[in-house]
């Protein structure tokens, strides 16, 4: 494995293998304590996906290679790396969003509430109900505000109470009072910021368990930015979240820990490698690798 | 650096030529237009536009009415539209999403041979083939089944029919909207897909709500290519209808189109008056085929797949 | 307020209603499949058809020998054959030109203003019933005169033309900007970069739009029965004076008369004329293919 691991994920993974898996059923609630912990090491938390030597390939080219991560619940993971070092190819991979990418394969192992993700059986539809993805580009339908909200509900057959739901989303995604008087009106008529919102709210109509995010603010103006940030402070009280992004101050705004993903030559190939994962403090004030100092300081990527 | 005369020359000359071909295509159209009306003329005067509603066709008495040979374009064109809308779609989306890729491109081109089939070919076909098959077991498994219904009237001996003619035109006209459909299909973008994959949806829930939505009015415009298509064809329609006059609810009854009657008229026409009476007929075509068409764009031209994604 | 009543940790297999939705999306594929492979399988039958019965017509006299006398059993359809050779040649030597020459005019010279009637006739050209090119060549050429070869090549060119100027204008807008203004840098004159560089680049589309406008003029029926109908059994190359036999007004008087001896000789010139038609489509794509690969795309 070519993993450089630094002590705190180490840690990190002897405490979570020795944990009983804790059950929980649908009320959730936030361990207060971890967020401000110093290291991963310090407090146990409950694992939501654990990545075991995750290797992904699109026909002939590797991608990523080796990825061993353990995302802990009710926090913002974020995943930080120069472009092309398979950010997105692992966040897809949480979610089966690469199965149809023609040639895509994956080895090692995803596990999601120790559930393989790959695993005989599994129902991918059924994964992504549980696990949405907001993308980089705003996507909304061609539909209605309403409608866009609505949408995912309605196929899950949660009509029930259907208006209050779609209300609850747009406000989780601090959408509702710049739309709530223009609900039937095109999604497509919104901002850049407010569409990406709106992506938010779709997600989080079905209320799923995880989000994730992949550099959902790089196409955004700053103000439309830092709504998206602040946004992740409140999402987190009530989903997991794993955010890409490209941009590390951000990282270091939202996130709890970071994972810090580069590209490992090996031979012609150059294949995308976790290079190190810990609090994101730790990540940005004493990295352990050489690698993450020079990427974070500014010195590489 | 001077231009030489030579390349003055060419220039000009390349350029007139080419204008000259686009003025003659457009002057083609024009006279195609006025020659099938100036044709009917005599028609024209002589009948009006009662032309439209008479349905005696009587060369030997100068009478002639167009009547029956509307009701037979539209009921047969209209049949052909509501089969082949749906399969055409179904087999868009098959060639579009669902086809492992080596199938897709095989499938793909399949389907667009069936369109090259002539379709003297078909009709030959459809009469050897089809009309038999329809009358001896089709027809009167759709009258028993379905006789409450007087289209579904009883089954005639000899197999021609309208209903044959539609299923004809049916056949014929599935591989144009389903090759539009499926074009438009490919332009949908697979960010949206993703977008509503990634809200667990099942790949038909992502066909409902984001794929048909989305290429709607494109897909409407396909089918009116179609409808073009159905309503113009003349030899295959010929062959299997039967050449019957008179309005029938029922679709097993034999019938005739306008395309279909123009086709098998010509070489006996009696008078001039049934000459100009043909040509009456093919103007009405002329300005259904013409009118279709132009419909079939105005939709088309609504859709753009670029308005599907946010700027 | 209600929520969803998910258990997260629970295994990862359809929970709630999706059972039942997977099983409409599998109905919906399943219909998706089935209408294709429906539309393959009438295919299948009807070349079968024409294969099976056109085979057992197919010999060499079928192919080299003129119809017997009085249109009785024995002889062949060599005359319609050569016949739609001829009158598809003179077509396309009539609408091709034109086509080529109208692409270029709109992809090198019009202006927006210019560019829109031309395309307009063109579109409405391609959607006229071709029963109506019939009709309009024969109130143009055969009206008070007689049928003739010409008429009939005329009337197909018209039905070639918009097919040829179309994927000549596809392929023209793919040949790369850059070769356009290289040629202009290095002060090639219009006409010359044309010829020279754009032309020849899209070669393999104008080809391709060709021989597929000409498969589907092979095919036509509905342009000749007014124009060139009425034929004996012989070629001639007077095309003004003389209807000229062809294939498809063949199938169809053959097929129009009760005589089944005829149907024989009807199944085997569909044989031919479907053979010619496939193949031609099937190169066409091929080359298409390989010519677009070769501009990159
Ligand atoms: N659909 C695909 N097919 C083939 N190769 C792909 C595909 N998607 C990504 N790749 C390749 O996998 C590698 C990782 O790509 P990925 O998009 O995951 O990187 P990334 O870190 O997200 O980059 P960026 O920061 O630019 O978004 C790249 O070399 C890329 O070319
Ligand atoms: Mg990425």
């Amino acid at each position: 494995m070519t993993r450089s691991s630094t002590d705190g994920s180490a840690d990190l993974e002897a405490v979570t293998a020795v944990l009983p898996r804790i059950r929980i059923g649908g009320e959730r609630r936030a361990p207060a304590a971890a967020a401000a912990s110093p290291s991963v090491a310090a407090v146990p938390r409950e694992v939501v996906f654990q990545a075991r030597g995750v290797g992904v390939s699109y026909g002939e080219k590797r991608a990523i290679a080796g990825v061993d991560l353990d995302i802990p619940r009710n926090l913002v993971t974020a995943i930080i790396g120069p472009s092309g070092c398979g950010k997105s190819t692992f966040l897809r991979s949480l979610n089966r969003m690469n199965d149809t990418v023609p040639g895509f394969r994956l080895d090692g192992q995803v596990l999601y509430h120790g559930h393989d993700v790959y695993g005989p059986g599994v129902d991918r539809v059924e994964v992504r109900r549980r696990i949405g993805m907001v993308f980089q580009k705003p996507n909304p339908f061609p539909k209605s505000i309403y409608d866009n909200v609505a949408w995912a509900p309605r196929n899950l057959g949660l009509r029930e109470g259907l208006d209050a739901r779609v209300e609850r989303a747009l406000r989780g995604a601090a959408l509702w009072d710049e739309v709530k008087d223009r609900l039937k009106d095109s999604a497509l008529g919104l901002s850049g910021g407010q569409q990406q919102r709106l992506c938010i709210a779709r997600a989080i109509a079905i209320e799923p368990d995880v989000l994730l995010l992949d550099e959902p603010a790089s196409a955004l103006d700053p103000i439309a930015t830092l709504a998206i940030e602040e946004l992740m402070h409140t999402l987190k009280q009530r989903y997991t979240i794993v955010i890409v992004t490209h941009n590390m101050q951000q990282a270091a705004r939202v996130a709890d820990r970071t994972a810090f993903f580069s590209l490992d030559v090996s031979g012609s190939d150059r294949v995308g490698t976790l290079v190190e994962y810990d609090t994101t403090e730790m990540i940005f004030t004493r990295p352990a690798d050489t690698r993450t100092r020079d990427y974070v300081t500014g010195r590489f990527g | 650096m001077g231009v030489r005369p030579s390349d003055r020359a060419g220039d000009t000359l390349l350029r007139g030529l080419c204008a000259t071909a686009a003025v003659a295509v457009i002057a083609v159209m024009v006279d195609i237009a006025y020659q099938v009306l100036h044709g009917s003329h005599q028609a024209l005067s002589k009948f009006g536009l009662g032309f439209l509603v008479h349905t005696t066709w009587r060369p030997n008495f100068d009478v002639f009415g167009a009547g029956s040979f509307l009701y037979g374009t539209i009921v047969s064109s209209l049949m052909a539209l509501l089969i082949a809308t749906p399969l055409a779609i179904a087999i868009a989306l098959y060639l579009s999403l669902m086809a492992p890729r080596g199938v897709r491109s095989i499938v793909g081109s399949l389907v667009e041979m069936l369109a090259a089939v002539p379709s003297v070919v078909i009709g030959f076909w459809g009469i050897l083939v089809l009309s038999p098959f329809v009358r001896d077991h089709l027809e009167p498994w759709l009258h028993g089944a379905f006789g409450f219904i007087p289209l579904f009237g009883p089954p005639q001996t000899t197999g021609s029919s309208t209903f044959t003619a539609g299923l004809i035109l049916t056949i014929m006209v599935i591989p144009i909207i389903a090759s539009v459909s499926r074009d438009l299909f490919d332009t949908v973008p697979q960010e949206l897909q993703d977008g509503a994959a990634a809200l667990g949806a099942t790949r038909w829930e992502i066909v409902r709500g984001v794929i048909l939505p989305s290429t709607a009015s494109g897909v409407a415009a396909a089918a009116f290519l179609g409808l073009g298509r159905a309503l113009g064809e003349a030899i295959a329609v010929t062959q299997v209808i039967g050449a019957g006059t008179g309005i029938h609810a029922s679709l097993f009854a034999t019938g005739d189109t306008l395309a279909s009657r123009v086709a098998n008229e010509f070489a006996g026409a009696t008078s001039t008056l049934h000459t100009a009476a043909i040509f009456y007929a093919a103007a009405i075509l002329l300005v259904i085929g013409l009118s279709t068409n132009l419909f079939a764009q105005w939709i088309g031209r609504r859709f753009d797949p670029s308005r599907l994604v946010a700027r | 307020m209600s929520t969803t009543e998910v258990d997260f940790t629970a295994p990862l297999v359809a929970t709630g209603n999706l059972r039942r939705r997977h099983r409409v999306s599998r109905a919906a594929e399943g219909l998706a499949l089935g209408s294709s492979v429906a539309a393959v399988a009438v295919l299948g039958i009807i070349v079968a058809y024409v294969v099976v019965h056109g085979a057992g017509a197919l010999s060499l006299d079928f192919l080299t020998k003129e119809p017997s006398p009085g249109g009785g059993p024995g002889g062949g359809i060599a005359p319609a054959i050569v016949g739609t050779g001829l009158l598809v040649g003179v077509a396309t030597v009539i609408a091709m030109p034109i086509g080529v020459l109208v692409a270029v005019y709109l992809t090198e010279f019009a202006g927006p203003a210019a560019a829109r009637p031309i395309r307009l006739a063109l579109d409405l050209l391609n959607g006229l019933p071709s029963i109506v090119v019939g009709l309009f060549v024969f109130g143009l050429l055969v009206v008070g005169k007689h049928q003739s070869g010409f008429a009939a090549a005329f009337a197909l060119s018209i039905i070639m033309l918009p097919l040829i100027a179309r994927s000549t204008q596809e392929m023209l807008g793919l040949v790369p900007r850059q070769l356009r203004e290289a040629a202009d840098a290095l002060g090639v004159s219009r006409w010359r970069t044309v010829l020279t560089v754009v032309l020849p680049s899209a070669a393999g589309g104008i080809v391709t739009g060709t021989v597929l406008a000409v498969a589907r003029a092979a095919g036509e029926t509905a342009p000749l029965i007014f124009t060139s109908s009425i034929f004996g059994n012989r070629v001639t190359l007077d095309l003004l004076g003389t209807p000229i036999p062809n294939i498809p007004v063949q199938i169809f008087t053959l097929s129009e008369t009760p005589d089944p001896s005829g149907y024989e000789r009807a199944w085997g010139a569909a044989f031919v004329l479907l053979s010619f038609i496939l193949v031609a489509n099937i190169g066409a794509r091929a080359l298409l293919t390989r010519s677009r690969k070769k501009m990159g795309r």
